[in-house]
C-alpha cells in the first residue's frame, strides 16, 4: 500500500484549499484505513487541539456528586411556608371550635376558603421569586398549575379533615365548595392575577358568609347539604374556563 | 445524535419580525419594529426605555405581540402549545430571584426539569452548564451566599442548560467585574458559530468585543442593523463619545430623533 506523502498531509492539515477535489478524497479514504498515517496526520494538528479538547470535554462524562436531594416537582419551593400558615390557620379555627360554644363550626367556615389560599402561591407573581423564569420554560402553563393546585390540596384536605374531627364537621359540607373557590381562583386569576383573585374571594366570603353566619349563629345556607349541587355547577363551570384559556398561564399574568 | 439535529433547516433567520408591536403596561414598547437575526451574537443596544427588555420578552415567548408577528425557527410561537419552540430557547430575564434554600445546582436542575429535559440527561447537563458559566467551584454552594455577579452566571447556566438553539439574554453583564465580563464574551463568542444569541445591554464596549450583529432600538423602533465596524463608521469626529462605536452610537440615534 502507498501511503500520503508528508508533504501532501502538511497542506492538508493546514487547510489548504489548493489541493485538487479527489487527492482530498483518496487522503481521506486512505486515512480511515491507515494508523501510520494518521499519525502524520496527527502531528501536524497542533492547530486544532483546542478544539479537540472543547470535543472531548463535551464527551466525557461530568462527574456528578452522589448524595442529592430530591426537588420537589409537586409543591412550589416557596410554597411551603405558605401551606403552613394555611394548617395553622385551620389549627386555631379547630382550637376557637373547642374552646367556645357556638352552634356554627369554625372549622366549617374556614375550610372552604382555606385551600385557596395556599394555591395562590401556586402562580404568584410576588411571591415566586423565580416567576418570570417559570412562566417563560416549556412545562409553564395550566398543567404546572394544576400539579401544583393538587400538591397543596393533599396536604391541606386531610389537614381540615382532622382539624374538623372534635367539632364532628363533616367533609362533605365543605369539599366541593373548598375546590369550586379553588378554580374559581384560578379563573378570576386569569383577570386579574391569581393572588389578588385568592383574597377577593377570601374576602367576600368572610363578608358576605362567614360575618354574618357567625353573628347569627347559624350554619350559612350555601353550605347545607341542599346547595352541594350548585357548588358542583360552579366547578365545572370554572374547568371548562380553564380548559379553554389554558394557554394564558404560560404567559405572564398580571 | 438524532435525526433532528442533523436536519437541514427550512427557515432564513433563526428570528424574524414583521411590524412587531407588544405593548407593555399601557406603553407600546415596541412599535412597528421589523428585524431579522440568524446565528451569531446580536447585541440589542439602545437608551433606557427603548423596548430591549419587552422585545427580549416577547422574543422568549412569555409576552403575546399585540400586533405584527414573530417566527422563531420558522415556526409561529402563537397558537396554545408553546412547548416544542420553548425546549429550544434560553431565556435569561434581566432580574431574577431563586428560592433562598436552593443550591447552583439544584436550581439549575430545577429549571432543567421545567424546560422537560429527559430525566436521565439532566445531571450531566446541569453540569456542563454549571462549568460552562465558571460556576464549578460553587455548585453547591446556596445560591443566596454567592454575590450578584455569581448570581447573574448562575442565571446564565440556567438557560444555557438545554443547549438553545436561541440564546436571550437580558443585561447579562450587569454586576459582573471586568474579569468575568471578559470571560463571558468568550463564551459568547464560542456560542456564536451555531447558536443564535441575542444580547441586550446598553453598554457599548459589550458590543464591541463580542457582538457579530449591532441592532440600536430607539423608541420600539428599529435604528440600525448592521456590524459593530459599520455602526463605528457612522459617526464622526464631532460626535458625543469617547471611543468610534460611542460616536457612531450618538450619531445615529441623533439622527433617528
Amino acid at each position: 500500500m502507498s501511503h500520503v506523502s508528508g508533504d501532501l498531509v502538511r497542506r492538508y492539515a493546514n487547510g489548504d484549499k489548493g489541493i485538487p477535489a479527489d487527492q482530498v478524497w483518496a487522503l481521506e479514504a486512505h486515512m480511515e484505513t491507515c494508523a501510520s498515517c494518521r499519525q502524520l496526520l496527527a502531528s501536524h494538528a497542533d492547530g486544532i487541539a483546542p478544539l479537540l479538547d472543547t470535543v472531548w470535554a463535551g464527551l466525557t462524562p461530568a462527574e456528578v456528586p452522589a448524595k442529592r436531594r430530591r426537588l420537589s416537582t409537586w409543591i412550589t419551593p416557596a410554597g411551603f411556608p405558605w401551606i403552613g400558615m394555611t394548617i395553622l390557620i385551620a389549627a386555631i379555627a379547630m382550637l376557637l371550635d373547642a374552646l367556645t360554644v357556638l352552634d356554627t363550626s369554625f372549622v366549617l367556615l374556614v375550610a372552604p376558603v382555606a385551600p385557596m389560599l395556599g394555591v395562590a402561591l401556586a402562580w404568584n407573581k410576588n411571591a415566586d421569586p423565580m416567576y418570570e423564569l417559570v412562566a417563560g420554560s416549556p412545562r409553564a402553563g395550566l398543567e404546572l398549575v394544576l400539579r401544583r393546585t393538587v400538591g397543596v390540596l393533599v396536604v391541606m384536605i386531610p389537614a381540615l379533615f382532622l382539624a374538623g374531627l372534635p367539632g364532628r364537621v363533616s367533609p362533605a359540607l365543605w369539599l366541593l365548595p373548598s375546590l369550586a373557590f379553588t378554580v374559581g381562583a384560578l379563573v378570576l386569576g386569569l383577570l386579574i392575577g391569581v393572588t389578588r383573585a385568592s383574597v377577593v374571594l377570601a374576602g367576600v366570603w368572610l363578608l358576605v358568609v362567614a360575618g354574618p353566619s357567625l353573628a347569627e349563629q347559624n350554619v350559612p345556607a350555601v353550605l347545607h347539604p341542599a346547595s352541594l349541587p350548585y357548588w358542583a355547577l360552579i366547578i365545572v363551570g370554572c374547568v371548562a374556563v380553564l380548559g379553554l384559556r389554558a394557554d394564558s398561564f404560560s404567559r405572564l399574568l398580571r | 445524535m438524532s435525526a433532528a439535529e442533523t436536519a437541514p433547516t427550512t427557515y432564513a433567520s433563526e428570528i424574524r419580525a414583521v411590524g412587531l408591536r407588544v405593548r407593555a403596561g399601557r406603553r407600546m414598547a415596541v412599535n412597528e419594529l421589523d428585524l431579522s437575526l440568524g446565528i451569531g451574537v446580536h447585541g440589542i443596544l439602545g437608551p433606557n426605555g427603548a423596548g430591549k427588555t419587552t422585545l427580549i420578552r416577547c422574543l422568549a415567548t412569555v409576552l403575546r405581540p399585540s400586533g405584527g408577528s414573530v417566527e422563531l425557527l420558522g415556526r409561529k410561537p402563537g397558537g396554545t402549545d408553546l412547548r416544542p419552540i420553548r425546549r429550544e430557547i434560553g431565556y435569561l430575564p434581566q432580574q431574577f430571584g431563586f428560592y433562598s434554600r436552593f443550591t447552583v445546582r439544584e436550581f439549575v436542575e430545577y429549571m432543567a426539569w421545567l424546560k422537560e429535559m429527559p430525566k436521565a440527561e439532566i445531571p450531566e447537563a446541569v453540569q456542563r452548564a454549571i462549568d460552562r458559566a465558571d460556576l464549578t467551584s460553587r455548585a453547591d454552594d446556596k445560591l443566596k451566599t454567592l454575590s450578584g455577579g455569581m448570581v447573574r452566571r448562575a442565571g446564565i447556566a440556567q438557560a444555557l442548560v438545554n443547549n438553545p438553539r436561541i440564546l436571550l439574554l437580558d443585561e447579562p453583564t450587569v454586576g459582573l467585574d471586568p474579569a468575568q465580563r471578559m470571560q463571558f464574551r468568550e463564551l459568547l463568542r464560542s456560542l456564536s458559530s451555531d447558536t443564535c444569541v441575542v444580547v441586550s445591554t446598553h453598554l457599548v464596549e459589550d458590543v464591541a468585543n463580542a457582538c457579530t450583529d449591532v441592532v440600536l432600538m430607539r423608541e420600539g423602533r428599529l435604528v440600525f442593523q448592521g456590524t459593530p465596524e459599520t455602526l463605528a463608521a457612522a459617526g464622526s469626529e464631532s460626535e458625543a463619545g469617547d471611543s468610534p462605536l460611542e460616536r457612531g452610537y450618538s450619531a445615529l440615534l441623533g439622527r433617528a430623533s
